[in-house]
C-alpha cells in the first residue's frame, strides 16, 4: 500500500536530465520556481509551460507516474482554487447570495491552480531524476560557501541523506509490522477516529523500536569505519561540471529572461490593447 | 481445511520501473495434516507465496480456494481466513509491542473477538507451548533473550489456534540450541494437533529431517515438489539454484563412490547412522 508514494520518489532511467549534474537540477528547480512565480499572464505562463513540457519529455519519465504524485495535493488545489474564486474582490461577474465571482477572482484562481500544478511537477522532476544521495551531495556543494560562517552544512547533508535513505527501509518495515499484525487479527481499516488511532498502537511501537534500533548499528557501523565529521573527507565521486551541464546552466538563465521579456512585452503591448479595446 | 492455489501469479509495481514478477502460475495443494516444506534462493518468491495463503496479498491473476471457497470474492471472511492461517513472520519477535508478555500474547484471540477466559487459556496454553518460562509472563517483551522473544512472538500466533501454521524462518538468527528447540517444539506440536505446518526455511537439514514433502522455489516457478528424498535426489540441479543437499547426503554419495555399499537418497543423519551400520550388519 506504501508503493503508491511517488511524490519526490527517485525514478531510475538514462535521459539527458538523469546525466545532468544535481547542482544544474537544484538551481534549474529554484529558477523554475521564481519563473512560475514571475508568470504573471498568459505569454510568460506559455513560456513556463513550453519549458515544463520539454523538460517532461527529456527526463524519459512516463506522465502517468509523474501525475500520481499530484493526486495527493488535488484536495489542497480544490481548497484553494474555492477560496480564490470566491472570495477576491473585483468586478462582479456572477452573484449568488453572498458569494460571487468577481473577474479578477476568475483569472487569480485559474493562474493559482497553474502555479502549483507547475511546482510539484516541475520540481518532482529533480526528485524524479536524481537520486537522494546525489541531491544531498548536490546541496552540500552548493551549499559549502555557509561552513563560513559555522553552519556545519556537511553533517545536515549527511543526517538528510541518511533520513532520505531510511524512508525506503522504514516504509518496508512498516509494511511488514502491519502485515505480521494483520495476520494476527489487527484491522486498521473499520471503526471511528479513536479506533483507528488506537489501531496504529501496534504499528507505531515496533517501528519505532526498530527505528532507534537501526539508528544504533548504523551509529556503530559509521564509528567503526572512522567517521568523524566532514573535516578532511574526500569524495569517491566528486561533482564536477562537464559541457551539457554548463549548456543547461546557460539553458536556465536564458528560460527565466525570456519569462521575463515575455511579462514586459505584454505589459507594453498586449494589456495595453485590451485597455484600449474595452476604451479604459 | 486445505489451501488449494491454481496458476497463481503476483506482480509488484505493476506499470513502472520497479515492476518485479515474484510468482508466475504458480500450482499447489496444500493437504490436511502436511508438514510440507518451502525451500529457494534468497528472491525466488517464497515469501510472496506463502503470503497468499492467508490473504495479506491478493495474486495479480489466478486463484486461491480455502475449503473450496474462492478466497477473492467480496463475501469471502478473510478475517476469518487469518486466523484459521496462522502465519509467523521472519523474525516474529519485531512485532512485539505490548508492556509484558502476556498482554501481547492475547492481542490475536482478542482481535477474535473471544471472552476473557477463553483468552486467558489460550495464553497460557499457547506460552506452555513453546515452553515459554512461566516466571517472565510479566516480563517486558523487550527484556527477554532473542530465543524468548521469538518464543513469545511465535506464541502470540498459536494463542490463534489456526488449523494452518505457516512459519517464515522461524530459526534465523537463533544459536544451534535455540533452533533445535525451537523445531522440536514445532515438530512436537504437529504430531500431538495434527495441524497442518508450512515451514519456509534455508537450512536444508532441518527440513529433511522434519517435513513430509517439499516445494523448490526458482525464480517465481515451482522447480520441485516431492519427497524430501525425491528433492535431494536433485542435488546437483539444486546447486544451480543457489541451494543444497543437506551435508549428509554428500558424505553418503562419496562413500557410494568409494566403493562402500550405501543408498544414496539418504538425508538425515538418522538413515545414515542406520545405513552405515548396516555395512557392519548391525541393525
Amino acid at each position: 500500500m506504501f508503493r503508491e508514494l511517488t511524490i519526490g520518489q527517485y525514478y531510475p532511467g538514462d535521459s539527458i536530465i538523469h546525466r545532468l549534474d544535481p547542482r544544474v537540477k537544484l538551481m534549474g528547480a529554484l529558477l523554475f520556481i521564481v519563473s512560475v512565480f514571475l508568470a504573471s499572464n498568459i505569454f510568460s505562463i506559455l513560456v513556463v509551460t513550453a519549458f515544463l513540457i520539454a523538460i517532461i519529455v527529456l527526463c524519459k519519465v512516463p506522465l502517468s507516474f509523474m501525475l500520481k504524485g499530484l493526486r495527493s495535493i488535488v484536495l489542497l488545489l480544490v481548497i484553494a482554487g474555492i477560496f480564490n474564486l470566491f472570495l477576491t474582490p473585483g468586478t462582479v461577474l456572477f452573484q449568488l447570495g453572498f458569494l460571487h465571482i468577481t473577474d479578477v477572482g476568475i483569472k487569480n484562481c485559474i493562474f493559482m491552480i497553474i502555479r502549483m500544478t507547475y511546482l510539484i511537477v516541475g520540481t518532482s522532476v529533480m526528485t524524479l531524476t536524481t537520486t537522494p544521495n546525489a541531491l544531498t551531495a548536490g546541496l552540500e556543494k552548493s551549499l559549502g560557501f555557509l561552513k563560513k560562517i559555522r553552519i556545519p552544512v556537511h553533517e545536515i547533508a549527511m543526517m538528510m541523506s541518511i533520513a532520505l535513505r531510511f524512508i525506503p527501509i522504514l516504509v518496508e518495515e512498516t509494511d511488514k509490522i502491519m502485515k505480521a499484525q494483520m495476520a494476527r487479527g489487527a484491522d486498521f481499516e473499520s471503526g471511528g477516529v479513536f479506533k483507528r488511532a488506537k489501531s496504529m498502537v501496534p504499528i507505531l511501537v515496533p517501528l519505532f523500536v526498530s527505528a532507534f534500533r537501526r539508528a544504533n548499528d548504523l551509529a556503530l557501523a559509521m564509528e567503526a569505519r572512522c567517521y568523524n565529521g566532514g573535516d578532511g573527507r574526500t569524495k569517491m565521486k566528486p561533482l564536477k561540471y562537464n559541457q551539457s551541464d554548463k549548456n543547461a546552466y546557460a539553458l536556465e538563465i536564458g528560460f527565466v529572461a525570456l519569462t521575463i521579456i515575455a511579462n514586459i512585452l505584454y505589459n507594453r503591448y498586449v494589456s495595453g490593447l485590451f485597455a484600449n479595446m474595452l476604451g479604459v | 481445511m486445505s489451501i488449494i492455489l491454481d496458476k497463481v501469479s503476483h506482480v509488484y509495481s505493476p506499470g513502472n520501473a520497479y515492476e518485479t514478477t515474484a510468482l508466475s502460475n504458480v500450482s499447489l495443494k496444500i493437504e490436511d495434516n502436511e508438514f510440507l516444506g518451502i525451500i529457494g534462493h534468497t528472491g525466488s518468491g517464497k515469501s510472496t507465496l506463502i503470503q497468499h495463503m492467508n490473504g495479506l496479498l491478493k495474486p495479480s491473476s489466478g486463484t486461491i480456494y480455502y475449503n473450496g471457497k474462492d478466497t477473492s470474492k467480496k463475501d469471502f471472511p478473510r478475517k476469518e481466513l487469518r486466523s484459521k492461517v496462522g502465519m509467523v513472520f521472519q523474525y516474529p519477535e519485531h512485532q512485539l509491542f505490548e508492556p509484558t508478555v502476556f498482554e501481547d500474547v492475547c492481542f490475536g484471540p482478542k482481535n477474535l473477538g473471544l471472552s476473557k477466559e477463553e483468552v486467558d487459556d489460550r495464553v497460557y496454553e499457547a506460552l506452555k507451548l513453546v515452553e515459554f518460562p512461566e516466571e517472565l509472563i510479566s516480563a517486558s517483551p523487550f527484556d527477554l533473550s532473542g530465543g524468548q522473544k521469538r518464543r513469545a512472538a511465535i506464541a502470540g500466533v498459536l494463542a490463534m489456534k489456526p488449523d494452518i501454521l505457516i512459519l517464515d524462518e522461524p530459526t534465523a538468527g537463533l544459536d544451534p540450541k535455540g533452533r533445535d528447540e525451537i523445531l522440536g517444539m514445532i515438530d512436537k506440536m504437529h504430531k500431538k494437533t495434527k495441524n497442518t505446518v508450512v515451514l519456509v526455511s534455508h537450512s536444508m537439514e532441518d527440513i529433511a529431517r522434519f517435513v513430509d514433502r517439499i516445494i523448490v522455489m526458482n525464480h517465481g516457478k515451482i522447480e520441485y515438489d516431492d519427497t524430501p528424498k525425491g528433492v535431494f535426489n536433485n542435488y546437483k540441479e539444486l546447486e544451480q539454484m543457489g541451494l543444497r543437499a543437506p551435508e549428509i547426503t554428500y558424505l553418503m554419495n562419496d562413500m557410494l563412490r568409494y566403493g562402500f555399499d550405501v543408498s544414496s537418497d539418504v538425508t538425515t543423519i538418522e538413515e545414515a547412522k542406520k545405513e552405515i551400520l548396516k555395512l557392519y550388519g548391525i541393525n
